[in-house]
């Protein structure tokens, strides 16, 4: 199965080990993610404002190029990507008179028609390739690994672009089972990480890993997963001040979903790019015989 | 922030115009304060973004100068929670707006430092520039 692709700066650079895990995984499933042949920023953040249009023109010619390649399905692996593009497609397909003036603005191009879906890699993990064939491709299940999933913000809301239940989601924890790992259930799982305030408010940013990550090691959970590069940031990078701030606070290891299934599915380390963790998560995957 | 109700004539245009950018009616509200509950930047907050919302039904330019908007991370969680379906997070985002369009940056980028930029994501960086500068 071929399915068009759209990377996102990210995964192109901090977070490629999230691409290539993504990649050798979904290759042992039958599944060819073919990256857009020329595509745009989508922005990061969906423009909110009712009145702002040239923001979505970027996603339009994202969504032209899905079509030249003979795709109406879209798919994003990070999930800022994902809320931008799905959030601005419906945008305009609620407002044809906005998509109008949105072509009208790209007039060297074709006129978008609204037609694509954007979907994220979780859902076509779940609803196309299904998570009992997944199980059948296990080689290393993830025995005794306790394991958090992390939503964050932008798989579940708004609700128009939720993958999942938007309060008690469970698409994170099928495919973690389906590898074989333990699941921590963590009330902050959908808690937002700080997100861009990391920049100019990194206190806030700060106490919210510090929470977001105490609730999981205080369930007994030895790693937190997630889909966002961003979050992927925010709960890596800023652990080690936490270390420094609370005695006795205990880091744990943040991965990608990807990097996990590139495990279990017994695929050569490299792929896993474990050396970009700031929280080192070697001794805890040693100590469980994956690695 | 202390306020106080005093009966004049709304300020209407103000009004009329956070109804365009944003799409919201906020005459929705019916200040149960939920959205406030569900935030998890509230303790950060000058107001509660219930107050945000009355501020605007009351037509009160004040609000523009309040921290709660620069302070939220747009996660949704008011969105999807209230039960009247207002978009709070579109209503923070058109005060911002209307803000950024007069030229007022509440970043500025030649303050964070250049270790700082290197290490920073990308993602990071273009999502914090877009909501808090007037810039593209």
């Amino acid at each position: 199965m071929r399915v068009p692709y759209f990377p996102g700066c990210s995964l192109k650079d901090f977070a490629d080990n999230f691409e290539k895990s993504a990649f050798a995984s979904a290759s042992v499933l039958g599944v060819e993610l073919v990256e857009l042949p020329e595509w745009y920023c989508c922005g990061v953040v969906a423009p909110l404002e009712e009145d702002e249009l040239i923001r979505k023109v970027a996603p339009a010619r994202n969504f032209l190029r899905t079509k030249e390649l003979g795709g109406n399905k879209l798919v994003t692996l990070c999930s800022m990507c994902y809320n931008t593009l799905k959030l601005t497609n419906l945008y305009m397909k609620k407002n044809p008179d906005k998509l109008e003036r949105i072509n009208s603005f790209m007039d060297e191009e074709e006129n978008y028609d609204g037609t694509v879906e954007v979907i994220h890699f979780l859902e076509l993990l779940r609803d196309i390739v299904g998570f009992e064939k997944m199980r059948e491709k296990v080689k290393k299940p993830l025995k005794g690994l306790k394991v958090a999933p992390y939503y964050g913000c932008l798989l579940l809301r708004p609700k128009e672009v939720a993958i999942d239940s938007l309060e008690k989601p469970t698409v994170m924890e099928d495919l973690l089972k389906s590898l074989g790992a333990e699941i921590v259930n963590s009330p902050l799982k959908k808690t937002c990480c700080g997100s861009y305030q990391v920049i100019n408010n990194k206190e806030v940013a700060s106490k919210l890993v510090y929470k977001i990550i105490t609730a999981v090691t205080k369930r007994g959970g030895e790693a937190v997963v997630t889909s966002c590069p961003l979050c992927h940031y925010n709960l890596d990078s800023l652990q080690k001040d936490l270390s420094d701030k609370y005695p006795g606070y205990k880091e744990v290891p943040v991965f990608y979903f990807t990097q996990l299934m590139a495990l279990a599915f017994g695929l050569e380390e490299e792929v896993l790019g474990l050396e970009k963790h700031e929280v080192n998560p070697l001794n805890l995957l040693k100590s469980k015989g994956l690695i | 922030m202390k306020g106080s109700l005093i009966l004049k004539k709304v300020n209407s245009e103000f009004i009329r115009k956070i109804v365009e950018v944003s799409g919201v009616n906020v005459f929705a509200c019916y200040q149960c304060g939920r959205c406030s509950a569900s935030c998890p930047l509230v303790e950060e907050m000058d107001i509660l973004p219930n107050q945000m919302v009355r501020l605007v039904q009351l037509g009160n330019e004040e609000v523009l100068n309040t921290a709660t908007p620069w302070i939220c991370a747009t996660c949704f969680s008011c969105t999807a929670r209230c039960p009247l379906g207002i978009d709070i997070a579109k209503l923070a985002e058109a005060l911002r707006s209307i803000s950024l369009r007069k030229n007022i940056d509440k970043v500025k980028i030649n303050q964070i430092s250049f270790g700082e930029l290197m290490k920073l994501p990308q993602i990071a960086l273009v999502s914090n520039f877009r909501k808090n500068t007037s810039v593209s």
